[in-house]
């Protein structure tokens, strides 16, 4: 996922591999290496799945971190890129299914994301902070019931099941380890970008945006106009979550984009943290591994609230999530690694 | 004397000769029941500079408000350069040429020095939308560098602006103003807060602008307004009181009695 750094541009002297740094470059080594020792489900269900929903979760940090502007309709934007393939590609529930191959829907499925979440901000824009929280919520809600009842479109309650993942250069890339890859290029392919975006014009004037709008225009720009390219590119990563999902599950439905999974969203960037893209791969991780484990732990009565209570603690402990954490303590780990002998 | 307030954009935009950077016709500003400002019409001519005074509440940040479209007038027209501005947004005014400083300042918490006043430079430049990262050696960052200079800030260049003392967020905040050749700066008590050595520094910035450029000030601190400005108005509860030259405007005993007895007795 650092090779985010290794994009920037900008022609200094010093050697890319000294500016990724020691950290980075054995977290990419350890994720590119992951399937040597990873079975097929820690693999696809732990890692492919933590990558897809951290995707999700970067939509939400690039808008809430840099934007100010907090969404629960990003697993919405996700869900209309996973139904659009389900529509343009092939599915076995006899209803639309046009067959075109993946290499046309996918381009016309993450448009159709970035187009929908450009909508969807274009309406909540005028409003802030809880009332932005609300308006999406609103949208996420009624876009699952009419999903439900619509089925000329959606198909219903039911969906659409059968959609497979292409094949292609000889590889089925629905298999674990092509899927954990695929996952893993296009997770940091979206990491860097972002944190490339981040220091670029638009990245810089969406950052002042959310620090003081009034100022923004005061210097000449049109802040709606901003606001809403911020959804549309949030758009294109959460379409791009959307085709690895819909790959991932082989359906897709209303419950694919409930209110719950709008939910887990918020709560994978919120425990992740909102500061650095890097925040909501690592919510999400966290996430997966304890809807996946905590079952066995507590039982299957009790494994939300012991997902609840970790939620708590964290956000407790540290309202910057994990990244939050991890800034506390790095100085500290520092300190230690000074004393001699250490 | 003045033209009569119209209605009809055309017609206006014919009756202005252009020879004024501002003019305000009947610019009148209703909170509810409060009249913050009620029919001020002004001229002001290119490369003017004029101070506004008047107590607490008499109607000067809304007025800077009203020219600038954060709060848009009630009623009464405003020319910038002879092209009726009234109904255009905020951010249209500041790309013809208009600034202004705010009286607390509005400033990016998050981003650095230098990268606020390059999006100074940049928003009323081309490339707003730019997804590359600017270049060292990008117009605008250029721009930026110089200005940064030019408000002696230049120790600060990466400095987060949250962590900036007052005095040099009043520095950025004048420094924002002035990026990307304006023509008309609305200044908004800058030397609140500042010290005596700032202030200095203040006046010698706002006397070394270059002529074309006009400007309006307001400033409670008459050692500064007075130094910086070459025509006065007064205001009191949202109406123009009295205007005159620095001179007439400090011997006046009703603006005493209004203004400074207010403020010193």
């Amino acid at each position: 996922m650092s090779l985010a750094i290794a994009t920037d541009s900008t022609t200094t002297q010093r050697n890319w591999l000294e500016k990724l740094g020691a950290g980075n470059i054995i977290l990419a080594v350890a994720l590119v290496l992951y399937p040597l020792v990873a079975s097929d489900f820690f693999l696809t269900q732990i890692g492919g799945y933590s990558l897809i929903f951290g995707m999700l979760g970067l939509s939400l940090m690039l808008l809430a971190g840099y934007g100010g502007m907090v969404s629960l309709a990003q697993i919405t934007v996700a869900g209309i890129s996973a139904y659009a393939i389900a529509i343009l590609g092939n599915n076995n529930s006899n209803i639309l299914g046009f067959g075109w191959p993946w290499w046309l829907a996918v381009p016309f499925a993450v448009l159709a994301a970035a187009l929908a979440s450009a909508l969807i901000g274009w309406i909540s824009v005028r409003t802030e902070g809880i009332y932005t929280i609300m308006i999406t919520l609103a949208i996420a809600t009624a876009t699952y019931y009419f999903a439900q009842q619509n089925y000329a479109i959606f198909n219903g309650h039911s969906g659409y099941a059968g959609i497979r993942a292409p094949a292609f250069w000889g590889i089925g890339w629905r298999d674990a380890k092509p899927f954990y890859y695929l996952c893993l290029g296009l997770a940091a392919l979206c990491y860097a970008a972002v944190l490339y975006g981040s220091r670029s014009t638009f990245g810089m004037t969406l950052q002042a945006i959310r620090d003081n709008p009034r100022r923004m225009r005061a210097l000449g720009y049109h802040v709606t106009a901003h606001k809403v390219f911020a959804w549309l590119l949030s758009g294109v990563i959460a379409g791009l979550a959307g085709v690895l999902l819909v790959w991932f599950n082989g359906r897709v439905s209303p419950g694919t984009i409930g209110v719950d999974a709008a939910i887990d969203v918020l709560i994978i960037a919120v425990i992740g943290g909102l500061r650095h893209p890097i925040g909501p791969f690592l919510g999400a991780l966290v996430v997966v591994l304890m809807q996946t484990f905590a079952i066995d732990i507590v039982g299957a009565e009790r494994f939300n609230t012991l997902i609840g209570l970790v939620f708590l603690v964290i956000v407790f402990v540290s309202p910057d999530g994990i990244l939050g954490l991890w800034g506390r303590i790095k100085p500290h780990l520092a300190q230690e690694s000074l004393r001699p002998g250490a | 004397m003045q033209p009569p307030v119209t209605e009809s954009l055309a017609a206006n935009r014919l009756q202005s000769t252009g020879a004024y950077a501002l003019e305000l016709d009947g610019v009148a500003r209703h909170f509810g029941a409060l009249v913050a400002l009620s029919g001020i019409t002004m001229r002001i001519a290119a490369g003017e500079r004029r101070a506004v005074l008047g107590s607490n509440g008499a109607g000067k940040t809304t007025l800077f408000n009203a020219v600038t479209g954060d709060f848009m007038p009630t009623s009464g027209r405003i020319r910038f350069f002879g092209e009726d501005i009234t109904d255009l947004p905020p951010h249209e005014r500041i790309r013809r040429g208009l600034r202004r400083t705010y009286q607390i300042s509005q400033l990016f918490k998050g981003l650095s020095v230098l990268d606020s006043i390059f999006l100074a430079c940049r928003g009323v430049s081309r490339r707003r939308f730019s997804l590359l990262r600017p270049a060292a050696s990008d117009v605008n960052m250029v721009q930026a560098e110089s200005i940064l200079n030019a408000v002696h800030l230049e120790t600060y260049r990466d400095t987060l602006v949250a962590t900036l003392s007052h005095g040099q967020q009043r520095q950025l905040e004048i420094a924002l103003a002035l990026a990307g050749a304006p023509r008309f700066i609305l200044f908004d008590e800058p030397a609140a807060g500042l010290s005596p050595t700032e202030r200095r520094d203040l006046v010698a910035i706002l006397n070394a602008l270059p002529r074309h450029i006009g400007y309006i000030i307001i400033e409670h601190d008459l050692d500064v307004a007075l130094r910086v400005s070459e025509y006065v108005s007064m205001m009191h509860n949202g109406r123009l009181f009295k205007e005159g030259t620095p001179q007439e405007i400090e011997a006046d005993p009703e603006v005493q009695e209004i203004y400074l007895g207010g403020k010193h007795g």
